[in-house]
Order: structure tokens, then C-alpha cells, then sequence
């Protein structure tokens, strides 16, 4: 799973290296794009009731649980919850890949796409995805996509992030690649030591007044636990 | 005498797809629309000016096929004067975006888009006209759907390799148009391409690209 790090408001650019790609469970994280608040709020919660969950049935996770989550609180509120996001995890079933549109509806897919940026992404996925593609392959398409949007689309900006989720591990790449550095200033542009001229110098000592002493134990006190 | 102003049009030609740099590719599809249905499934959008010029256009069909043979008019009248000049990509541009800006300045605009390409004095000429009048020159140009969806592939192609042959604009063209079928719902499997090289200009058409539907191997359910 892969993002972008540029946050908007309106016409500026908010935040340049805010973090897109959300943590659901050890082994479930979620993309979101749209209102950030609604992403990360919506993101948080679905989160910890995966955990309370999780800590019920003491088993891991299953990503198509986070999806009934998030879809059936995102259609009770009607679309006004703008959250569109990119769920992706592997659970004891296999893996899984889904795109909840804030309305509520869900899609279980190979690749995916959501924001402003996603056309431009997707058209790279149609391009050059393949079944069963090598980890090194996969990683270097999500790249590109997140490429394709950060410099084609105008809502998308700075850096690619990635987040790929297999059965032992969790890999999260924040940075994976950092496309658009501030360019190095060339020159310095200090003016040197003697461009002013010194004509006198004096050192004064300044004079502090001992106001008060005081002697205290640094002993941490006993906690109370009554 | 009141004047009507257009105010929006029917017969749609869909989004077209993305034209070209080198050496001076332009591209169609040729479905016409009435509204979300598909009507004529046959309709060509580009059309060849001369043997250095090629005209494609989007938007309003009616619109088009006046622009056309005014054109096509223009041209004969050319050729009567057997000057040694022809219109040029460059001076066809100019007069096309004189003409757009001032239906638009007279709130009767010609509701369409145009991409103008060709040589202009052997070297490759790309243009995007507006109904609004908006005019810019790029290698790469890409309309409605095809801005969205081709113009990054078309970028990236051109970045990779500015002096790419034939056959490789040709297949990226064919890449583009064949993930648009994918993802314009509004769209058909069978386009035009227009070619200028220093030979002459030509439309070839009609070509269906080669979808590839093995991923819907993989796709069951929604959750």
C-alpha cells in the first residue's frame, strides 16, 4: 500500500509530509483520503474496536472485519463523513484489498486507487499490474502510481510512503521515496567576520544576587495506592 | 432581434484521448454521444487539414463539422491561389484560438476542444485549444478523461525518451487508449490515429486495442 504526504487546504498545502497511511491492527492498515480529520478519526476508532475485539476473541484480526466496520459507520452517516480509503492486511484467511467509498459501499479488488490522484494512479496499475508479481515488482508499480499522482495531480505532493503488509512482518517505509527535496542553497550567503569593522571591545561581568538557599531531597515519595 | 447564447450542447463527442509529440500523433474515438447514450459508433474526430497539419476535435460534433468545412473551405481557397503557402500547425493554431476567444468573448462559443499537430518547419508542433479560448503548446497533450487518466502515462513515456521512434508513440498511444476503454464509462474499444511525418500526414483507423481481462479472474464479491 502506498500514499502520498501532501495535506491541503483548499489551494495551500497544509501539511508536506503528513502521514497517510493509518495503523488498523498489527496486521491491518488503512490509506485514507478525503477530510483528514474524518480519515484519522474514523481510522482511530475502527482501531480500537478492532483491539477490544481482538482481545475478546483472542485472535488476530481478520481484515474483512475492519471493512464491516468502517462501511456500516460510514453509511450511517450518508457520505458526510468524507473518508475514501484504501484498507489492506493478511489475516489467517489470506490477503486482502479494499476500497470503502465514504458513502458506505465496499470493493474488494487487486488494486486500488482513491483521492484526487487516483486516476492518474490507476492508470498506472492498469498499465502494469500483473497477478502474482514479485515483492520488488509490487513495490516499484506502488511507487510509480504514487508518482504518477504526486507529480500529475495537483492534490497529491512531496513524498511516497509505503506499508507493505505480508504474513510474518509488517514493513512500514516512511519515506520510501523522497521525490521532491527543497533544493540545497548553493552559496553562503553569511557576511564574513570583519565585514564590520570592531572598534572597541569590553567584557562586563554581570552581577547576580542570591535571592534564597533552599535544601531539598530529591527521595521520590511512596505512590498512594489507597 | 434577441440573440441566443449557447448555452449547453447534446451531440457530445466523448473525451478525447491524448495526441502526441513525435512525430506528430493525434488520436480519436469514435463513438458520438446523445447524452449517456452511445449514438453513431463510428464518427471520426480527427481530420487532415494537409500534408503537414492534423485537427482533432472534442465537445459539441455539430460545432465540429461547421469548424470542418470552413476549414476544408479555407484550404481550397489556399490551393486556388497556388502561392507555394500552405497552412502550417502553428498558423492554423492561431487563427483557431482567435476564433474560439471570440465566439467566447460574444457569449457564443464553439463548445468544443481542439488538439492541432504537425511539422512546423520540420519540427513537431502540439497544440490544445479550448472553447474558452485557453491555448498552450506541450509535447504531450490530453483531453477530457485522457488529461486525467493518459497525460501521466504520456509524460512519463515522453521524459523517459523525448526522441522515441514511430512504433514506440504508436504503442504508447495504443497503452493509453486501451486503460481509457478501461476507465471511461463513456467510451469504445475502436480509435483513429492521425500521423504527420515529413511525408505527409495520414488517419489511420479504425484500431481496437487488446484489453487484457485476466484480472476479473480474481475479482468475487465486494467484502
Amino acid at each position: 500500500m502506498g500514499a502520498d504526504t501532501r495535506a491541503t487546504e483548499d489551494t495551500i498545502v497544509a501539511d508536506k509530509n503528513c502521514s497517510k497511511i493509518h495503523y488498523i491492527a498489527p496486521n491491518i492498515y488503512c490509506c485514507g483520503a478525503g477530510t483528514a480529520a474524518d480519515t484519522e478519526m474514523t481510522t482511530n476508532m475502527i482501531s480500537s474496536q478492532i483491539e477490544l475485539h481482538r482481545l475478546n476473541t483472542g485472535r488476530t484480526p481478520r481484515v474483512c472485519t475492519a471493512n464491516r466496520l468502517l462501511k456500516q459507520f460510514l453509511f450511517r452517516y450518508h457520505g458526510y463523513i468524507s473518508a475514501a480509503l484504501v484498507l489492506g492486511g493478511v489475516d489467517t484467511t489470506g490477503s486482502y484489498l479494499y476500497s470503502i467509498h465514504p458513502h458506505g459501499s465496499t470493493d474488494k479488488l487487486p488494486y486500488v486507487t482513491m483521492g484526487s490522484g487516483s486516476l492518474a494512479a490507476m492508470a498506472v496499475f492498469e498499465d502494469g499490474f500483473k497477478a502474482e508479481m514479485e515483492k520488488e515488482e509490487a513495490m516499484k508499480l506502488v511507487r510509480d502510481a504514487i508518482a504518477a499522482g504526486i507529480f500529475n495531480d495537483l492534490g497529491s505532493g512531496s513524498n511516497v510512503d509505503l506499508c507493505i503488509i505480508t504474513k510474518d512482518k509488517v514493513e512500514y517505509l516512511r519515506p520510501y521515496d523522497e521525490a521532491n527535496l527543497k533544493g540545497v542553497r548553493q552559496g553562503n550567503y553569511r557576511y564574513k567576520k570583519g565585514t564590520t569593522a570592531v572598534l572597541k571591545k569590553e567584557v562586563v561581568k554581570s552581577m547576580f544576587e542570591v535571592v534564597k538557599t533552599q535544601v531539598k531531597t530529591t527521595k521520590p515519595e511512596s505512590m498512594d495506592t489507597t | 432581434m434577441e440573440t441566443q447564447f449557447t448555452t449547453e450542447f447534446w451531440r457530445n463527442g466523448p473525451t478525447p484521448g491524448g495526441l502526441y509529440q513525435f512525430p506528430g500523433q493525434g488520436n480519436n474515438q469514435k463513438v458520438s454521444q446523445y447524452g449517456p447514450a452511445k449514438h453513431t459508433l463510428n464518427l471520426s474526430r480527427l481530420m487532415k487539414v494537409n500534408d503537414s497539419t492534423i485537427i482533432g476535435a472534442g465537445g459539441d460534433y455539430a460545432d465540429y463539422q461547421f469548424l470542418k468545412s470552413l476549414i476544408e473551405q479555407r484550404v481550397i481557397e489556399e490551393e486556388c491561389l497556388n502561392d507555394g503557402f500552405n497552412y502550417t500547425p502553428n498558423s492554423l493554431y492561431s487563427w483557431l484560438t482567435r476564433v474560439m476567444y471570440n465566439r467566447r468573448s460574444n457569449f457564443n462559443p464553439l463548445w468544443n476542444v481542439f488538439v492541432v499537430g504537425g511539422l512546423q518547419n520540420g519540427e513537431p508542433f502540439l497544440g490544445y485549444i479550448d472553447k474558452i479560448g485557453i491555448a498552450y503548446q506541450a509535447p504531450t497533450i490530453a483531453t477530457g478523461y485522457g488529461a486525467y487518466i493518459a497525460q501521466p502515462l504520456l509524460r512519463e513515456a515522453y521524459e523517459k525518451n523525448p526522441n522515441m521512434s514511430l512504433t514506440d508513440a504508436e504503442r504508447h498511444i495504443d497503452r493509453c487508449l486501451k486503460i481509457l476503454y478501461y476507465r471511461d464509462a463513456r467510451s469504445l474499444n475502436k480509435y483513429e490515429v492521425a500521423i504527420v511525418t515529413k511525408d505527409g500526414s495520414i488517419v489511420k483507423g479504425p484500431i481496437s486495442s487488446n484489453p487484457n481481462w485476466e484480472v476479473a479472474k480474481m475479482i468475487k464479491g465486494y467484502e
